[in-house]
C-alpha cells in the first residue's frame, strides 16, 4: 500500500468480525475481496450501473438493506454488518430461498452477476414479499445480466418470495 | 440415469454449476492471489491516431513499490505482433499489431506503456508519472469515406484503408446463375446500417501468467485456452509444452473472449520481465476500449423478384469496419454471414461482395453470431419492403420463397447443403402462439382510429450455419485451423466416469450436458460424471468454444468416446458372462445376454474387472478409457420463426415490445432448461441492437460510450417475457441429430423487432428506422415523412 496514512476499520462480515487498517479510499468491494477473501463478490463495472458487487449492510441498529459496496468505501462500512453471497445460507449449508430457486429455475448462466442478484432480490423481497412480475423487474433494473435475458431471474424471485411467505406462514404457525 | 430408468438427454436437468455460482465459491481469474504477486496497470492512448514521439517511464520508476515500468519501444523486439488467424484473401492487408504501440497509436484505448507494481493502486497511481508525446495525425472514422481512394490513411505505409475485397458469385461458383440475368420485375435496394456493438460480457477480461522457472502458468477469462496457448508459443518462443493455460471460471464471452489480446500478451511480457507472477485486471472502461467490438458494416442489398413474389437474385455490397487493426477472425466475420443472405429462400442468382476497412476505431471481431446476425437482418428487412412492395403479406412472401420440407438436403445458391429444416412447422407453430390474425385485426382498428399509439407486426425467419467447422471447409475459407473437437472418456474402477472435453464453456453448462450425454451412453448416473475442460493440462486438445459448435462438434466426439469406451467394455462384460460380444445388447444401460435378460454386466462391473486385471480377455488393455475427435463433415443449420408486435407512441417515438414469440428449431435437444436459456439471452442481445446498443466515437475519433452509463445494455425493466416454444427436426448430419442454439436468438431477434416497429410507422410513410431505433429516432422517422417539424 501506498499511504501511511491508514483508517482503523471493523466489519462484521458473514458472522465474523474483521479488524484492519485501510486506505481512507479503498471501496468496500476491495476490502472485501483483497484483505477479506470474500472474492465471491465480483466487480463487474467501475460506475456503479451493473451491480454485479451488491451485499447488505446495515449498522448495529439497522437491518442490513443491499448496497453496491463498489460505492460504498470501507470507512464508511465501520461498524456495520456485512453479508455476501457468501454467508446467506444458512449454519448447515441450506440454500437461502433466493438461491434455491436461482439453481431451480436456471436463473444463471456464466454466474458472473448472480452474487450481486441474488443479494438484490433479497433485500427486495425484505420489503415487497410478493412482487408482481413488473416490480420485481423495476427492482432488479440496477443489476445486469447479460446471459439470461432476465426472464428466469424473475421467475425465481417470484418463486422465492412464494417459498419465503410459505416459510414464514409456517413459522407464525408454529408460534402460535 | 441409472440402470433402466428414462434417458438423460431431453431430461431439463438443474446445472450441476449452480452450486459454486450461487454461493460465491467462484474460481474468477480476478480471484487468483499467487505468493509474490505483482500487479499490472496499463496506459491508453487517449488519442485515435497518432505519432508517439517519446515515452519517458523514468518517473514513473521512482514511485512508491513500482518494480518495473516499460513502452512498447522497450519491447519492441520482443514482443511480436497479435495474430491474425483468417486473412481471408491471398492479398489482404495485414499490418503488423505490436501488444504495446511503438511508433503511433491508431485507436483510443491501444496500450502505450505498463506498470508494474505491488499492488493495483500503486500501478494505477504510478500511470500518472509516465510521460507521453504525442503528434496527433488526422483520425480516419467515417467507414465509408475510409474506402474512398485519397482518404487519410489509417497505415499509410500500406498505401490504402482497404484490407480485403471478397467476392462470391453463384455464377462463378456453379450453385446458380448471375444476378445481372435475374428476372426483375420488382427490385428493392435498401442500404442498412449495423451499428457498432461491445459484446460487454459482464466479468471483466483478467489474465495472471505466472513464470514459474521457465514454465508459464497462466489464468485467462478467455473462451479459447487452446488456441490461445498455440499463439503463445508462437509469439513468445516459449516451447508449447512449457505453457499451460487455464479458463477457470470465466463469466460470458459471446465471442468477446474469443481473442488472443494485447493484454494477455503484456502480461506475459512483464512477467517475463520481472521473474513474478503478474495479474492484470481489466477496468470496465478498459474494456470497453480494448476488447473487440462487434457489427460495424454498411449493407447494400437488392433484391430482385417476379410480381407473383419469386426471389429472383441477391445482390450484397458489404463494408465492413476491421477497426485499426485485424483481429483474430474478425476478416472472416462478413465471411461467414456471405453464406446466409440467401437464408431459407431458393433464389437462384447471388452476388456478394465485402470490403474490409481500416479505421482509427478498436477493432472488430465476433460478437454472438459473427456476421450471421448482420446478414440475417439485411435479407429479413428487405423481406418486409419486398412484401410491400408487392404488396404482399410479409409472411405469404416468405413462404412462397422457403426450402419445403420435403425439398431437404437442398444446396442452396451460396454452395451449402442444408441437411433438414421445416419452416413451414416452425412458422405455423408461431403464428398460433402469437395469434398473428387477432393482431393484424387490432392493427388495422389502431390505424383506422388513428390512434397515437400504433401497433406493427415483425417477422423473422431465419437459419443459420452452425457447429463451426468442417475442418476442408475452413481451410478452403483461408482461416489458420482447423474446426474438429476432441473428448476423453475415463471409467474409474468404482465406476465414475471423467470426461476431458476439448470445449470451453463460460455459462453454456457443458458440465451439465455433457454428463446427460454420457449417462445415456455407458448407463451410468448422471451424477456419476465428472467434467473436466479449460485447463490444457488436463484437457490436451481442444478448439474451445463460439460459433454455436460445442455441443454439434464436442458433444458428438463425446459420443464417439463414449461409443469406444463401450465397445472395450463389452469384451470384458462378455468374457465375465462367458459369452460372445455378439450376443450381449446394450440396454437399459447393460450389457445383456440376448435371450437370458438376466444376466448382465454393468460399465462399471467392466470397470473393477479391467482394474483388478486378473482375469482379462487377451489382448485387452488394463485400462477402460478412450479418446475421440470428431471433425464434421458440414454445419448444421438451426432455423426458426420469431414473431414481435411492438407499440410504437408516434407522440414520443417510444417504442414497447407488446408480445414476443421464438419458435426454434435447434434439432435434438440434449437439456430443454439451457436451451431456453440461450434463446432468452440471445434474443435479449437481438433486442438490445434493434432498441438500445450502440458503440459510439466523437468526430476526434474518442469513445463515448465508454461505460456502462453511456453504453445501455438493458436492465430487467428493458425487457419483455418472450414466449419461447421448439419444433424438433434432428440434424441429419451428425450422430445426436443436433444443431447448435447458442446464436439462434441474437440473430432472428433484430430484424423482428426492427420489422415491427417499421410495420407500425408504414402509414407515416416510413420504410426504415436506424438502429437502435431510440425513441428519438423513431420520433424523427415519423416527423420526417409526416412533413412535422423535426
Amino acid at each position: 500500500m501506498s499511504s501511511s496514512n491508514r483508517s482503523r476499520v471493523t466489519i462484521d462480515v458473514d458472522g465474523t468480525r474483521y479488524v484492519d487498517d485501510v486506505e481512507p479510499r479503498t471501496l468496500l468491494v476491495h476490502h472485501l475481496r483483497e484483505h477479506l477473501g470474500k472474492v465471491g463478490t465480483v466487480v463487474g463495472c467501475d460506475t456503479s450501473n451493473c451491480g454485479a458487487c451488491t451485499v447488505l449492510m446495515g449498522g448495529p441498529d439497522q437491518p442490513q438493506r443491499s448496497v453496491k459496496s463498489c460505492s460504498v468505501l470501507a470507512v464508511q462500512a465501520d461498524g456495520t454488518g456485512v453479508t455476501t453471497v457468501e454467508g446467506l445460507a444458512g449454519p448447515n449449508g441450506e440454500l437461502h430461498a433466493v438461491q434455491q430457486a436461482f439453481h431451480e429455475l436456471h436463473a444463471l448462466q456464466c454466474g458472473f452477476c448472480t452474487p450481486g442478484m441474488i443479494m438484490s432480490a433479497v433485500d427486495l423481497l425484505r420489503d415487497n414479499p410478493d412482487p408482481t412480475e413488473e416490480e420485481v423487474r423495476e427492482g432488479l433494473s440496477g443489476n445486469l445480466c447479460r446471459c439470461t435475458g432476465y426472464q428466469n431471474i424473475v421467475r425465481a424471485v417470484r418463486s422465492a418470495a412464494a417459498s419465503l411467505r410459505a416459510q414464514a406462514e409456517t413459522t407464525m404457525e408454529v408460534a402460535a | 440415469m441409472t440402470a433402466g430408468t428414462e434417458p438423460e438427454v431431453g431430461n431439463a436437468r438443474k446445472r450441476k454449476e449452480d452450486a459454486r455460482l450461487i454461493t460465491g465459491r467462484t474460481r474468477w481469474t480476478d480471484n487468483i492471489t499467487l505468493p509474490g504477486m505483482l500487479h499490472l496497470a496499463i496506459l491508453r492512448s487517449p488519442h485515435a491516431h497518432a505519432r508517439i514521439v517519446g515515452v519517458d517511464v523514468s518517473a514513473a520508476l521512482r514511485e512508491p513499490n513500482v518494480v518495473a515500468a516499460f513502452s512498447g519501444a522497450d519491447v519492441a523486439d520482443v514482443q511480436g505482433s497479435l495474430p491474425c488467424a483468417w486473412p481471408v484473401t491471398e492479398d489482404i492487408v495485414h499490418p503488423v499489431r505490436p501488444p504495446l504501440a511503438v511508433d503511433a497509436v491508431r485507436h483510443h484505448g491501444e496500450a502505450v506503456a505498463v506498470i508494474v507494481a505491488r499492488d493495483r493502486n500503486s500501478a494505477v497511481d504510478a500511470l500518472d508519472a509516465i510521460e507521453v508525446t504525442y503528434e496527433p495525425l488526422p483520425a480516419v472514422l467515417d467507414l465509408a469515406a475510409a474506402a474512398e481512394d485519397g482518404a487519410d490513411l489509417v497505415h499509410p505505409d500500406k498505401g490504402t484503408n482497404r484490407s480485403y475485397t471478397w467476392i462470391f458469385d453463384s455464377a462463378d461458383a456453379g450453385t446458380g446463375g448471375s444476378v445481372a440475368d435475374a428476372e426483375a420485375e420488382v427490385t428493392v435496394h435498401r442500404r442498412y446500417v449495423q451499428q457498432r456493438l461491445i459484446p460487454a460480457f459482464m466479468e471483466p477480461r483478467s489474465v495472471v501468467v505466472d513464470p514459474g522457472a521457465g514454465e508459464y502458468t497462466i489464468w485467462s477469462a478467455t473462451q479459447i485456452p487452446h488456441i490461445l496457448r498455440v499463439f503463445y508459443a508462437l509469439l513468445t518462443g516459449v516451447p508449447e509444452h512449457k505453457i499451460r493455460v487455464i479458463a477457470p471460471d470465466v463469466g460470458g464471452g459471446f465471442g468477446g473472449k474469443l481473442q488472443v489480446t494485447p493484454e494477455e500478451m503484456i502480461a506475459f511480457l512483464a512477467a517475463r520481465r520481472v521473474g513474478k507472477p503478474v495479474k492484470y485486471t481489466e477496468t470496465r472502461g478498459d474494456s470497453m476500449l480494448s476488447a473487440h467490438h462487434g457489427r460495424d458494416q454498411i449493407q447494400d442489398i437488392t433484391l430482385t423478384a417476379k410480381r407473383d413474389g419469386t426471389l429472383t437474385g441477391i445482390h450484397v455490397k458489404l463494408l465492413a469496419n476491421m477497426g485499426a487493426y485485424l483481429g483474430l477472425v474478425g476478416p472472416g466475420v462478413p465471411i461467414l454471414g456471405a453464406f446466409m443472405f440467401n437464408s431459407i429462400y431458393k433464389v437462384r442468382a447471388y452476388r456478394f461482395e465485402c470490403v474490409g476497412v481500416f479505421t482509427n476505431t478498436t477493432i472488430t471481431d465476433a460478437y454472438r453470431g459473427a456476421g450471421r446476425p448482420e446478414a440475417t437482418y439485411a435479407i429479413e428487412r428487405a423481406m418486409d419492403e419486398l412484401a410491400v412492395e408487392l404488396g404482399m403479406d410479409p409472411i405469404e412472401l416468405r413462404r412462397h420463397n422457403w426450402i419445403k420440407a420435403e425439398e431437404f438436403p437442398y444446396t442452396t445458391v451460396a454452395g451449402l447443403v442444408y441437411d433438414s429444416g421445416d419452416y413451414d412447422k416452425a412458422t405455423d407453430k408461431a403464428l398460433e402462439l402469437f395469434d398473428y390474425a387477432g393482431l393484424r385485426a387490432e392493427q388495422r382498428r389502431r390505424r383506422d382510429s388513428r390512434d397515437p399509439v400504433q401497433l406493427g407486426i415483425g417477422v423473422s425467419t431465419y437459419t443459420e450455419m452452425c457447429g463451426l467447422a468442417p475442418s476442408r471447409i475452413l481451410g478452403a475459407l483461408r482461416y489458420a485451423a482447423g474446426g474438429w473437437e476432441s473428448a476423453s472418456v475415463r471409467v474409474l474402477p468404482t465406476g465414475k466416469v471423467e470426461v476431458v472435453t476439448g470445449t470451453s464453456p463460460h455459462g453454456q453448462g457443458h458440465v451439465t450436458a455433457w454428463s446427460q450425454i454420457v449417462a445415456d451412453e455407458l448407463g451410468v448416473a448422471f451424477e456419476d460424471v465428472e467434467v473436466l475442460h479449460g485447463d490444457t493440462r488436463t484437457s490436451h486438445k481442444g478448439l474451445d468454444t463460439y460459433g454455436s459448435r460445442s455441443l454439434a462438434v464436442g458433444g458428438v466426439a463425446l459420443v464417439e468416446a463414449c461409443r469406444k469406451v463401450r465397445d472395450k467394455a463389452r469384451v470384458v462384460a462378455a468374457h465375465m458372462l462367458e459369452c460372445s460380444p455378439d450376443d450381449l445388447e446394450f440396454t437399459g444401460g447393460a450389457f445383456r445376454v440376448r435371450g437370458t435378460p438376466d444376466a448382465t454386466k454393468t460399465v462399471a462391473d467392466a470397470a473393477f474387472a479391467v482394474f483388478a486385471a486378473h482375469d482379462l480377455p487377451d489382448g485387452v488393455e488394463a485400462t477402460l478409457d478412450a479418446d475421440a475427435t470428431f471433425d464434421p463433415q458440414t454445419f448444421s443449420f438451426p432455423h426458426g420463426t420469431h414473431l414481435c408486435a411492438t407499440l410504437v407512441d408516434t407522440r414520443t417515438g417510444q417504442v414497447t415490445i407488446d408480445r414476443y414469440v421464438a419458435v426454434d428449431d435447434v434439432g435434438k435437444v440434449v437439456n430443454p432448461l439451457i436451451v431456453e436459456g440461450q434463446v432468452h439471452g440471445g434474443v435479449a442481445q437481438g433486442i438490445a441492437q434493434a432498441l438500445y446498443e450502440e458503440a459510439v466515437y466523437d468526430t476526434s475519433g474518442t469513445l463515448l460510450t465508454g461505460s456502462f452509463v453511456e453504453y445501455t445494455i438493458p436492465s430487467a425493466a428493458d425487457l419483455p417475457t418472450i414466449v419461447t416454444a421448439r419444433t424438433e427436426t434432428p440434424a441429419t448430419s451428425n450422430p445426436l441429430g443436433v444443431k447448435g442454439v447458442g446464436e439462434a436468438g441474437a440473430i432472428a431477434a433484430t430484424p423482428a423487432v426492427v420489422n415491427a416497429i417499421v410495420d407500425a410507422l408504414r402509414p407515416f410513410g416510413v420504410d426504415d428506422v436506424p438502429m437502435p431505433c431510440t425513441p428519438e429516432r423513431v420520433w424523427r422517422a415519423v416527423r420526417s415523412q409526416s412533413g412535422g417539424a423535426a
